[in-house]
Parts: structure tokens; C-alpha cells; sequence
């Protein structure tokens, strides 16, 4: 597939490993932000074969794992009303609420569908008029317009069955709450390429700046992670802090102008509770006054408990990468994929849930 | 973040209103019907990093080389650094 | 079964002179592309399944004609047959929605599933039985769409289906069909199949494109729909498996067809039975353009997607080429490819070098792979 193979080709990998090898002469720690680039980095073999000296921290990426309890509650109670079809990405039904995860709601007969757009849920609404079409609006500002687009477009439609549950978190806001913590580790960041496709690159140069701390937007392929990586280490041997854009085929500097009108069209900036880590003001994006109608939690006037996290789960210290997985002591046995007690064992991307299949590579003996 | 592949614009297949211009692009070896409100400028033939369903940008095919010179250039650059020493 | 249907008939004989009774009875034209037999109810009813005269119509209508043989003629409520040597016997039931596919139905499955499984053992299945569960209000049409499947694929693999039963549920209590099939045949004499036979050094091959199936029962669920159709790869491998061991005995160590859970479910079973490590290359295993574009799209793990009619074999390294020679001719592995070998050096586990290089652990899947965004 082109735009797509070509960046992993076994060679330039090998290449990019030989030349970080080289120039590596401290301990680093890089944080990977998107879950997409931790996905990659583990089913790659990546992780093994970088030197010891660098260790990648998996960020808070995943649209998934920093969802929070009260939202998946919401999402459940609209699915339990009758007359409603819940629809959701396939990856946000294991998450576990406080008392059961949409898979399980489904089980027990909630109308709740797996799609794979927005879009097809407007079309839902359109095909189904004696029902309500509530789509769950996760993910990160990629995603962000793909959910108001849907917005507008069951707008200009004209219906009335459409709503949505936004649970939407920002990349900049946590970056500043990972590197503003006392207890940070983290040197460099790996920001997320498509995030930055649709925003730009123009919020990480404060950031960079305020916490002298090198940024480079990075993609999702091997090689794109190799050059990522090698490009933030090279900044920091030669003590440097600056923001660097490997992913210049698809991001620009100012992003994508209509993506952003659209969410700013449907949108506004609002606190979100970011699982495991707690309030993070103007963190995320609800939707506003004059979409009012399209936005679940006005429609069906949603009231249900605010609900607390498992207290023994320390996802935010591992999604902060001030805790390593393994230094958790229910990892592995308390708390596994099939009985996670916090969504970053859930997800596929969660640092946990990485982990966990990584982790066992550790004694992996080399072939 | 977020999963977005790389896919070819081989058609346009509607213009229904201001938020609906809709193609069709090809994945490698299947189709998927595309959203194509974000990328105005995408036409037949285009490269389109697509997220759920939605075009969210026009693969820069020279930036794309660039990162199979990057090594390239880095070897050239630690040769004319060499004589400083 | 049929004994007390005739019971019921004996007894009910007033009937035959009803009116309605005679109005009701179908009329039948049967030819082998086999069009579906007039009848004069649209839907099947729990009436269908009671065991009286709606049940005997409806079996004598058209299933016993279309699957006709010697043994299911007899309409006993048994089937009786000899069968000497080895046996293997396997059953299966299928459940999968929806009940129509590119490239197949459930009654393909049904069929090709349990003559694979039989297969896998090294034996020919000679003799299946067929059980339906039907939810009230599924239709003749489609009931029918699926027995012709049954009785294709079924002669297609040289099966005979000798015995039965047909139930049917109220509306919500079922999903359209379920079907279960069970089979039966003699073990090849040159078969010697289990997994305590494999070996270090051994090595692993596959008989065609990965993946194919799942993914096809993905892109027409609701929301991933693809224009370019993926088909299932559902076809009865006891031909194909029977030949290659005739060639090859027990230098085939190990069969297995990977269906729910996919290659790596299989593989990852029996590390943990042998306790040796199965080292897989990621470059060497077969997957159409089509299929990893779909993979690629939704996030998904073609080692975790389902196949049909696709076999993984564990063999001697000395045979491997001409395994795979053989295989290759076979319309059921022209796309075979060896995706590894057999070590000991990660004892349980399943290891995998990526395409770029890096190796990682093939885990145990858990719960069913989802569709991601991230």
C-alpha cells in the first residue's frame, strides 16, 4: 500500500536503529503521546530493538483509556433507554464503567452498535426516524471533526433523532499536566501526527519553550517512529529544545483550517476528567449553545451519579509515566485484559495492556 | 492520534450539499465511499489520509520522499563536518 | 423421531380426508439445480416443529427429497451403517449472523466446518448428521437457499448427511438458524495427528491467504461495508488433507484449520500444550491485497481473524518442500506458504519477527477483536 509500506522497509529501520545507536551517549526518556504510536512501537518489535539507553514512555493517547467512569455510566444509561440505538467505536466497548462496560450492556440487550464512522450513524437516524441515534463522540481532536461534521450534516438533513455524547480530550492541555508535574521524567515528547494534522503545530512552541523541552510531531510507522525518535535524541545531546515536524507529509503548520472551523462551528472548549488523572481544565470539547439540540446530554437531560474510579487502580501515574506498569501490584493479577480494573488494561494501546504482552518479551530469548 | 491510512482518490461520487462532497478511494485492495468536506483541494489521483470514514489531508508526495533522505542527508552532513576536527 | 411422526399419522388417519389437508400438500418438482419446491406457507411456524403432519410436510416437502440417499430414506429415528478401523467423530454448531455472506451461507459452513474438522483428525467424514433450530417466522425462501447449500457442499465433499431432527423456537428465542452437525469417518491408516508428535525443527505452513473469512462477515455487518466484495474462504478440505497424508503419513505431525480466533488462537493453544515455542516470520505469511486494505482500515489483526477453509500443518523439515509442492497444486492451497518453525528457545509462547524486523510475543487473543480508532 503506498504512503504506507514504503515506511517500513526493513533496511531504513535497521539504518535509523544504527544511527540512534550512534549517537545516544545518556539515558533519555521520550514519551510516544498517541496510542496509535504505542500500538505500533510494540507490534513492530520496535521497543526491543532500540538501545537501552533510550526508554519510551507511553503516553495518555488513547481517546479510550482516558475516557472516564461517569462517561461510560452516560453512555450506558442512554443505551437502556428505550427507543435508543448507542452507537460506538468498536474500541470503547470494553471499557469498563462503574458497574459494567457497553459489551455487557449490549449483552443484556441494549441496542448499542459498533461503527466504524459518524457519519453511518447520521444515516441510521435518517433509516430509523421512530428512534433516538445517540453516536458516543470519543477521541482526540482527530476525531473532533469527523463527530461536528456529523453534527452539521444531520442538521442540514433536518433531523430530529440525532444526538451526541461527546467525550472529547485535547493533546496540549495533558502535555502541559504530564511535564508541569513535580515528579516528571520525561525529556522529549513524540507528538501525535494526526492530532497535528487537524490542529497544526503552532500550540506545541509555548510548551516547548516554557518546559525547554523538545517536541517532534511524528507519525505512526516504523520508520516514522525511528526518524521521530532519532530527531528528538539528537536535540537532546546537543541540549536543544525546539519543535520539529518529521510528519510533513500530512501535517501542516496551520493544520487543517476546515477541520477546525467545523469543530469550532459545533464546539466549545470545556474542563474534562481524564481518567486517572483527574480534572484537567479546558482540557476538552462539548458540544455548544447553538447545537444545543444535537448534544445528548441536554436531550435526554442526563443526571445519573457522578461516579469514582477503582481506587486501586493507579492509571495515572502509568498514563503520566511516573509509574512503570509493573511496579503496579495488582499487574498481571488482579488486573489483566480479561478483568482490567482500569481502561488502560483495556484498550490494545493502554501503556498496561502493552505491557502486558511486552512485558513477557522481557524473557523473551532471542531467536 | 488515531488510526488514518493512506488511501487513492479514484473518484468523486457526490456534491450534495456544503458539508457532503463524497469519493470514492482505494485502499490498496478495497473501496471505501470517503468524506471529502476537510480536503477541498483533494482531486482524482490524490493521496488521502483517511480517519473514520473522513479525508483529513492530502499526503504532501515531496515531503514524502523526504523521509527516505533524511539518513541520506544526515551522512552528508557528518561528512563536511569532518574537517573542523 | 419419525417412528412417532408415522405413529401420529396412524392415528390421525381421519385427516387424510380433510380437505384442507389435501389443499395443503405441496407440489413437488425437483431437478438438480434444484428450484425451490412450491409450498403454500411463505414462513415456518411452531407448527413446523411440533412433530405432527406441519412437521412431516415440511420435511417430506423438500428436505428429505433435496438430501436424499439409502441411509436418510429410511427415516429411522437412527441411522445404522458399519464402519471398521480407527474412527474420528467431531461435531459443531453454527450460530454465525448474518446467515448470508459473500462467498457463502451458514449451510456451507455447517457442512465444510464439520467435514474439515473430521478432516483434521486425518479422516474422511463418511456420514454427517444434521440438526436445524429455526426461529419462528424465518423464511422458506431462505431455509431453502440454505439446504441447497448443505446439499452442494455435501456432495461436494462426498458426504452423506444419514440422520437429523428440526426444532423450531418462538420469535426472540433464536437468531434466523442455528445448525448443528456432527461427523463421522475412518482415520486414513498412514494418519498419525497429534500434537505431542511435533518436534523442534519441525516447520509450519499454511495453506493459503489468512484472514478471509472474518473479514467478509465484517464487511457486510452493519457499518463496514466495502464495495469491493471479500469472500469468504469456506470449502471442504478432506480431499486436499486425505491426499496429502496418503503422500506424506505420519511425517505429518500436526492439522489444525483456524477458524474463530484465527492462526495465532491455534498456535498459542498448542505452545501451551507442547510447551515448545512456535517462531513465526511476518513477511512469509499469505494475505490478499484486499484483506490486509480491510486489516489496515479498521485496526485489525489478520492472526486474530477467523479463516473457513484454510488449514494450518505442522510437518517434518524434510518434507516441507514437497508438502508444499503438493499443496500448491491443490485448489485449496495454491497460495500455501511456510510462515515458521518449531524451537525450543521460548517455551509456551509464540513468537513473531515483524516485517521490519523486530520480534515480539504472539499473545492469547482476549475476548473478540474489536474495530479501532486509535
Amino acid at each position: 500500500m503506498k504512503f504506507l509500506t514504503e515506511y517500513r522497509d526493513p533496511e531504513m529501520v535497521v539504518q535509523y536503529v544504527k544511527e540512534i545507536k550512534a549517537i545516544t551517549t545518556k539515558p533519555w526518556t521520550l514519551m510516544e503521546i498517541c496510542g496509535g504510536q504505542t500500538h505500533s512501537l510494540v507490534k513492530n518489535g520496535i521497543l526491543d530493538m532500540l538501545p537501552k539507553f533510550i526508554t519510551m514512555v507511553h503516553g495518555p493517547g488513547c481517546p479510550v483509556c482516558v475516557t472516564s467512569v461517569s462517561v461510560i455510566d452516560e453512555a450506558i444509561y442512554l443505551a437502556e433507554q428505550p427507543h435508543v440505538i448507542l452507537c460506538s467505536f468498536g474500541d470503547m466497548l470494553r471499557v469498563p464503567g462503574s458497574k459494567k462496560s457497553l459489551l455487557e450492556a449490549k449483552a443484556e440487550g441494549a441496542d448499542i452498535r459498533i461503527l466504524y464512522s459518524p457519519l453511518e450513524a447520521v444515516q441510521l437516524a435518517k433509516t430509523n426516524p421512530d428512534k433516538q441515534v445517540v453516536f458516543f463522540a470519543v477521541g482526540f481532536e482527530t476525531t473532533a471533526p469527523a463527530n461536528a461534521l456529523s453534527v452539521v450534516h444531520a442538521g442540514s438533513l433536518g433531523l430530529s433523532n440525532y444526538s451526541i455524547l461527546a467525550s472529547h480530550v485535547l493533546v496540549p492541555p495533558a502535555m502541559e499536566a504530564i511535564l508541569g508535574d513535580d515528579e516528571n521524567t520525561i525529556d522529549a515528547f513524540l507528538a501525535a501526527g494526526h492530532v497535528c494534522t487537524i490542529m497544526g503545530i503552532d500550540e506545541y512552541y509555548p510548551i516547548s519553550e516554557k518546559y525547554k523541552c523538545p517536541i517532534v510531531v511524528t507519525g505512526f510507522e516504523p520508520v516514522d517512529l525511528l526518524q521521530g525518535i532519532l530527531m528528538a535524541v539528537q536535540q537532546l545531546e546537543k541540549g536543544e529544545y525546539k519543535v520539529e515536524n518529521q510528519y510533513a507529509r500530512s501535517v501542516q503548520r496551520e493544520g487543517n483550517k476546515m477541520a477546525q472551523d467545523t469543530i469550532h462551528k459545533v464546539f466549545t472548549i470545556s474542563d474534562r476528567v481524564w481518567r486517572g488523572i483527574g480534572n484537567i481544565p479546558q482540557s476538552g470539547y462539548e458540544v455548544n449553545e447553538e447545537y444545543k439540540l444535537f448534544n445528548a446530554r441536554v436531550k435526554f437531560n442526563i443526571n445519573i451519579p457522578l461516579a469514582e474510579e477503582n481506587k486501586e487502580c493507579i492509571s495515572g501515574a502509568i498514563m503520566k509515566g511516573l509509574k512503570k506498569p509493573k511496579e503496579c501490584p495488582n499487574f498481571g493479577i488482579k488486573c489483566k485484559p480479561e478483568h482490567p480494573l482500569g481502561a488502560p488494561m483495556v484498550s490494545s494501546e493502554g501503556a498496561c495492556a502493552a505491557y502486558y504482552h511486552y512485558a513477557s518479551a522481557d524473557e523473551m530469548v532471542v531467536e | 492520534m488515531c488510526l488514518a491510512i493512506p488511501g487513492k482518490l479514484i473518484a468523486i461520487t457526490a456534491q450534495l450539499d456544503e458539508t457532503f462532497r463524497t469519493g470514492k478511494v482505494s485502499f490498496g485492495g478495497i473501496q471505501k465511499e470517503v468524506n471529502l468536506f476537510m480536503v477541498p483541494e483533494a482531486k482524482i489521483d490524490d493521496y488521502l489520509l483517511v480517519h473514520v470514514g473522513v479525508a483529513i489531508s492530502v499526503v504532501d508526495e515531496e515531503e514524502a520522499k523526504l523521509t527516505f533522505k533524511y539518513l541520506k542527508d544526515m551522512g552528508e552532513v557528518e561528512e563536511l563536518e569532518l574537517p573542523t576536527n | 423421531m419419525m417412528q412417532k411422526l408415522l405413529k401420529m399419522m396412524n392415528n390421525e388417519s381421519v385427516l387424510f380426508n380433510n380437505l384442507y389437508y389435501h389443499n395443503m400438500l405441496p407440489k413437488i418438482k425437483m431437478n438438480l439445480s434444484c428450484p425451490m419446491p412450491k409450498f403454500d406457507f411463505d414462513v415456518i411456524t411452531m407448527g413446523h416443529g411440533s412433530g405432527g403432519l406441519l412437521t412431516h410436510k415440511f420435511l417430506q416437502s423438500g428436505v428429505f427429497d433435496i438430501l436424499k440417499n439409502d441411509l436418510l430414506d429410511q427415516q429411522h429415528d437412527g441411522a445404522s451403517f458399519e464402519l471398521t478401523g480407527k474412527t474420528a467423530f467431531s461435531t459443531d454448531s453454527y450460530v454465525i449472523s448474518p446467515i448470508f455472506f459473500p462467498g457463502g451461507n451458514i449451510g456451507d459452513l455447517a457442512i465444510n466446518g464439520t467435514v474439515n474438522d473430521i478432516a483434521m483428525c486425518g479422516a474422511e467424514a463418511k456420514y454427517m448428521s444434521l440438526g436445524f433450530i429455526i426461529e419462528e417466522g424465518f423464511t422458506m425462501k431462505e431455509f431453502w437457499e440454505v439446504l441447497v447449500s448443505i446439499k452442494n457442499a455435501a456432495d461436494k465433499a462426498n458426504v452423506k448427511i444419514v440422520t437429523g431432527d428440526t426444532k423450531v423456537v418462538e420469535k426472540g428465542k433464536g437468531d434466523k438458524i442455528f445448525i448443528n452437525t456432527s461427523g463421522i469417518g475412518t482415520i486414513h491408516p498412514k494418519a498419525n495427528i497429534h500434537h505431542n508428535n511435533i518436534e523442534e525443527g519441525d516447520v509450519i505452513i499454511v495453506s493459503g491467504n489468512i484472514a478471509n473469512h472474518g473479514i467478509a462477515i465484517m464487511s457486510i455487518r452493519e457499518g463496514l461495508d466495502f464495495e469491493t466484495a471479500i469472500e469468504s474462504d469456506t470449502a471442504n478440505l478432506n480431499h486436499t488433507v486425505l491426499r496429502l497424508i496418503n503422500t506424506f503419513g505420519n511425517d505429518i505431525k500436526f492439522l489444525r484449520d483456524p477458524t474463530r480466533g484465527g492462526v495465532a488462537s491455534v498456535l498459542n493453544e498448542i505452545a501451551e500444550l507442547t510447551q515448545l515455542s512456535f517462531y513465526l516470520e511476518q513477511s512469509l505469511i499469505p494475505l490478499n491485497d484486499a484483506v490486509e486494505g480491510a486489516c489496515e482500515m479498521l485496526g485489525l489483526d489478520p492472526l486474530y481473524v477467523a479463516n473457513e477453509g484454510l488449514f494450518l500443518a505442522v510437518v517434518k523439515k524434510e518434507i516441507a518442500t514437497s508438502f508444499l509442492a503438493q499443496l500448491r497444486t491443490d485448489e485449496n492451497g495454491v497460495n500455501a506458504a511456510v510462515i515458521g518453525e518449531v524451537t525450543r528457545t521460548n517455551p509456551g509462547k509464540v513468537i513473531m519477527k515483524s516485517r521490519v524486523g523486530g520480534k515480539r510475543i504472539v499473545t492469547y487473543l482476549t475476548g473478540e477483536q474489536l474495530p479501532r480508532i486509535c
